[in-house]
């Protein structure tokens, strides 16, 4: 498999904190990359240097074998790189359907809005949201912005899909659902990074696991060696496993 | 079409009548009007669609006017002058915007402001060109009719009026206006679906300018003589602002309603309490706005203030 992205010594700094710390990571084409770590482990903001939010301080990323270190959010979103913003972020007035238009048509300049519109009518097909085009997105549930973040990305016709935990907030019967269509969107052909803190759902749908803690790679390799990583253990699953248990 | 936008173009059809019913007074008056609604019209693209409060109306008003003016004094005929002065405002806009909308809220607002005082300074200094303190006179264009010479600066600013309406009524419903809107309502996610938000914003800031620009223009024609005071009164950049607050942000009808309902108010205000003017005037602008926070057609006027206060 050809790698999609590759991350080479990046790092970005706030200040003094390290939110990456000389990370180096490859995605292949194809696979589902589960990435994990406690909060603030510097996840979301390697999607936001990958996605070009906030520039990586140094180090080099490439994607389909073209640097993008210091290409605007928007040429990456135009070259296939599309995500979810674990903090939904929809346009609240206008309705379901037009924020996904908005995605349809923007991430490939060529696209008429009346197209834009037939796309996203599909894409919000596809996330169980058609009952809702027509409503504005502000009055949507948080498990239905979700879905919509889902379809905005998908509009964008990605080859790499960023997902920032689609999965907070949800109950147990939205978080199989969506996982249902993370395998749905896989099969298509698009390369995922999904960062979740569920532990089953990891195991049930990445192909690989790449852990982060406090901004450094501490493991990545195949799910059933990484969770039985002592570093990962002690950084995280440990803390975890705790946590659900209800002892501290 | 909208219908909205179908009644704002058959109002300022009717505008073009006006002739028809009075004299010279009732045509300067309408001449005002027009200039105003440019203003208005022009300030909701950046203020209403893009939701970026700018200040800078009077830098481009002053611009096009002196533009306008040094052309004519160079025998430029008043056809190709104001066509002249809007492409240098939709340029210096574009070009200025790409760096001031970087800025958001208050910042964005200030800085558009400081535009209006940069831009008079340099009028102020380049005495050669522009007459500096001195003012500009402006070799008469029209006849020497008064009737004549008022019916043809309404009609200069009505033309440029419809231009602007149906300028703007083309970004509403275009591809730039839905990319506006997304700005308006979130920036960062609009980048994220692949929008150049640095380019949509600087054709707003030059399509907010372009039209005011050849509005000053046709003004400086019209009243002959011009200096930096005149032209880059500030007062340029707050009005529209007022009558777009007034209308309710974002739709162009309710922006052109509201800048004849401000000149109404101003003209009523004006004749009955010419001593305290102002005062009055502030007063009942006050009043319409706490009473009418969302102006009078839509419900959108909280969130200019809330991007004022820098949200
Ligand atoms: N824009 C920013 N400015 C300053 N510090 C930041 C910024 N973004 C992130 N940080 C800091 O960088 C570190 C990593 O944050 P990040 O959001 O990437 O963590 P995360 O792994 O996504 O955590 P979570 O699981 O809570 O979402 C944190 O300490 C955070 O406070
Ligand atoms: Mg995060």
């Amino acid at each position: 498999m050809p790698e999609i992205l590759k991350l080479d010594n990046v790092s970005r700094r706030f200040g003094g904190l390290y939110a990456l710390r000389d990370v180096t990571l490859g995605i292949d084409s194809g696979e589902i990359l589960g990435l994990i770590g406690p909060n603030g482990a510097g996840k979301t903001t390697l999607v936001n240097v990958v996605t070009a939010v906030t520039p990586a301080t140094s180090g080099r990323v490439a994607f389909a074998g073209e640097d993008i270190t210091r290409v605007k959010s928007y040429q990456a979103a135009r070259r296939g790189l599309s995500r979810t913003f674990q903090v939904v972020q929809p346009f609240p007035e206008m309705s379901a359907l037009d924020n996904v238009a908005a995605a349809a048509a923007f991430s490939r300049p060529g696209t008429s809005l009346h197209a834009a519109r037939d796309a996203a009518r599909e894409h919000l097909a596809f996330v169980g949201l058609e009952g809702m085009a027509g409503q504005s997105a502000a009055t949507l549930t948080l498990a239905m912005r979700k879905r919509l973040e889902l379809a905005k990305a998908l509009a964008m016709r990605p080859r790499l899909l960023f997902l920032d935990e689609v999965n907070a907030g949800l109950n147990t019967a939205e978080v199989e659902r969506a996982t249902g269509l993370i395998h749905q969107i896989a099969k298509s052909g698009v390369t995922i990074v999904m960062i979740e803190h569920l532990m089953k759902v990891v195991l049930n749908v990445c192909t690989r696991i790449a852990v982060l803690h406090n901004g450094a790679l501490i493991a990545n390799g195949a799910p059933r060696d990484v969770i039985k990583d002592s570093a990962v253990i002690e950084a995280y699953l440990g803390q975890q496993y705790a946590r659900r248990h209800g002892h501290g | 079409m909208k219908r909205s936008d179908l009644i704002l173009i058959v109002l300022v059809l009717c505008l073009a009548a006006l002739p028809l019913a009075g004299g010279a007074y009732t045509l300067r008056l309408g001449t005002m009007a027009a200039m105003s609604c440019i203003l208005a019209l022009s300030w909701n693209v950046i203020g209403g669609f893009a939701g970026y409060p700018s200040f800078a109306a009077a830098a481009f008003f002053g611009l096009g006017a002196y533009t306008t003016g040094i052309l004519l004094g160079y025998k430029v005929p008043l056809w190709l002058s104001l066509p002249i002065a809007a492409g240098l405002s939709f340029a210096l806009a574009g070009l200025l915007g790409a760096v001031l909308l970087r800025l958001r809220g208050h910042y964005f607002a200030i800085a558009s402001l400081a535009l209006v005082e940069v831009l008079r300074e340099i009028v102020n200094h380049a005495t050669d060109l522009t007459g500096g303190g001195m003012g500009l006179n402006i070799p008469v264009t029209a006849g020497t009719d008064i009737m004549a010479d008022a019916r043809f600066f309404f009609y200069a600013m009505w033309l440029v009026l419809l231009v602007t309406t149906i300028a703007v009524i083309a970004v509403s419903s275009s591809r730039l206006g839905f990319g506006l809107s997304c700005i308006r309502q979130n920036e960062a996610a609009s980048q994220m679906v692949g929008l150049n938000t640095t380019l949509y914003k600087s054709i707003a800031f030059g399509l907010s300018a372009c039209f005011v620009g050849a509005a000053g223009g046709v003004y400086a024609a019209w009243v002959h003589y011009i200096d930096p005071t005149d032209v880059f009164d500030i007062l340029y950049s707050v009005k529209p602002i007022v009558m777009a607050l007034i209308g309710g942000l974002g739709s162009s009808l309710g922006v052109m309603i509201g800048a004849l309902l401000y000149l109404v108010l101003e003209e009523v205000v004006w004749r009955n309490y010419i001593q305290f003017h102002s005062a009055v005037l502030g007063a009942l602008i006050i009043a319409l706005l706490l009473f009418l926070p969302h102006g009078l057609t839509s419900l959108r006027g909280g969130l200019l203030l809330r991007r004022l206060r820098g949200a």
